[in-house]
């Protein structure tokens, strides 16, 4: 009994110490931040790997979902005789949500992944403790331009998601349905806000790539350098920052949408 | 030359972000609605504004020529104040009138302005006096109700025009009363 009770007080105490070991971290990495968007040539380096060699990923998850979601608006619609609000549902289902969450959890796949990786495999191959040793800091030279470069991309990489979506959209409902093109627009036009619907977009999708780029980078840097250590980083990556980016989804909804 | 065609190809990505967020924000998004069209505001009271929202759109003859403001309570006269911006070079004569009406049978609620025969134009922040509130569905069961009570009174008590007939449980009176009252406001 006292036994079981003390494991639990040891996994609390544990989990907290683990929180804010990362949230100490990510602060620390916060500070070097400004400093390394001097090295504008490592950031764009990153933007390249992080943003650019996602897209491939990222366009064809949107066309699938917009699709998808098209048809089945359709056929939810139809007996209601509302069908040519189906651009307007996919429209405000992927600028609000799925847009930021569904990029957020493919990036984390994507992006997270390889950059967990890279930096255990730094680690390991104690690349990092070179860099100290010439009083290089690699949170500066190695974290902080990646971070950079995950907070830069996800919102461009969301707002493609969002776009290429509703073309999809389009052209199920518009071109192989034949529901009408200018009253899909239209109804779009009308009812989607700028600022509240796709800005908020924009803002969720800042700060999922803020939590996926920050994840996967502890992860790679507190990883134990070994093979298997590295795995399990790779794997808690995509973990915990898809559990964080769907809590933190209900979180930003529930404060930017509450209003009506 | 490595360094030179990475750049190239952030430059494309970031080039795809912002022709994501231009094509989001025109066609998808009402930044086209918003452009720099001029506009003038009126303002109208209403008894009961019903479902009216803000950028509810304000129509004439059924052609969009404006959108709802800003609606409040007007403290002296408990009526709802809309507020409306409509398009510049879009003029209506003094006596216009405004509806509160529906789209369709569920759909949503929008202003409606009839033009009036008078020579003079509405100028910037007047009033339109004559305003017919939204359609409540409640009250209009109520005198529905009313009616064919008092109908049904009526034929029964032997032509008499019959007031409200006591003892009919059905019959909500004081309910049907500001139903009635509904109409043209001065």
């Amino acid at each position: 009994m006292i036994a079981a009770v003390t494991r639990l007080g040891g996994m609390t105490l544990r989990a907290l110490t683990a929180l804010g070991h990362a949230a100490y971290f990510f602060v620390e990495l916060l500070r070097f931040v400004p400093g390394s968007l001097r090295r504008f040539g490592l950031i764009v380096t990153q933007v390249y790997a992080i943003g650019y060699l996602s897209l491939t990923v990222i366009i064809a998850s949107g066309i699938a979902v917009g699709c998808v979601l098209a048809l089945q608006m359709y056929y939810a619609l139809v007996p209601y005789g509302a069908t040519e609000s189906v651009g307007l549902v996919v429209n405000l289902s992927l600028v609000r949500e799925l847009g930021p969450v569904v990029t957020a959890l493919l990036f984390a796949g994507r992006a997270g992944t390889a950059l967990t990786a890279e930096i255990g495999l730094m680690k390991a191959g104690e690349q990092l403790s070179a860099m100290e040793l010439m009083a290089v800091d690699p949170r500066s030279r190695v974290l902080a331009p990646r971070l950079i470069a995950g907070m830069f991309s996800m919102p461009l990489l969301a707002l493609l998601y969002s776009a290429v979506g509703i073309l999809g959209a389009w052209f199920i409902a518009v071109e192989l349905i034949g529901i009408d093109g200018g009253v899909f627009w239209s109804n779009m036009q009308s009812r989607v806000d700028l600022v509240r619907d796709v800005g908020n977009g924009i803002l969720k999708s800042f700060v999922f790539g803020v939590i996926c780029t920050a994840t996967a980078l502890y992860q790679g840097y507190e990883t134990s350098p070994t093979p298997e250590g590295v795995a399990y980083a790779t794997t808690r990556t995509v973990v915990f920052s898809s559990l964080s980016v769907l809590a933190m989804d209900f979180i930003l909804t529930a404060w930017m949408f509450s209003k009506p | 030359m490595a360094k030179k065609s990475t750049e190239t190809l952030v430059g494309l990505f970031v080039l795809q972000g912002i022709l994501a967020l231009a094509f989001l924000a025109l066609k998808a998004a009402n930044l086209a609605t918003f452009s720099s069209v001029k506009t003038y505001q009126v303002r109208a009271r209403f008894d009961n504004i019903g479902g009216l929202k803000v950028r509810a759109p304000v129509r004439s003859a059924g052609v969009s020529v404006g959108s709802v403001k800003s609606i409040t309570l007007d403290k002296n006269t408990y009526q709802g104040l809309v507020v409306m911006e409509i398009r510049e070079g879009i003029n209506f004569p003094v006596d216009s009138s405004a509806k509160i009406l529906t789209a369709g049978l569920l759909g949503d609620q929008y202003v409606g302005i009839e033009p009036g025969a008078d020579d003079k134009n509405l100028a910037p922040g007047d009033l339109i006096k004559q305003t017919q509130s939204a359609v409540v569905l409640e009250n209009l069961i109520g005198q529905l109700i009313f009616n064919k009570a008092a109908d049904a009174g009526g034929s029964a008590g032997g032509g008499a025009p019959a007031p409200a007939p006591a003892g009919n449980p059905l019959a909500p009176a004081p309910a049907a009363a500001p139903a009635a009252s509904t109409g043209t406001h001065q």
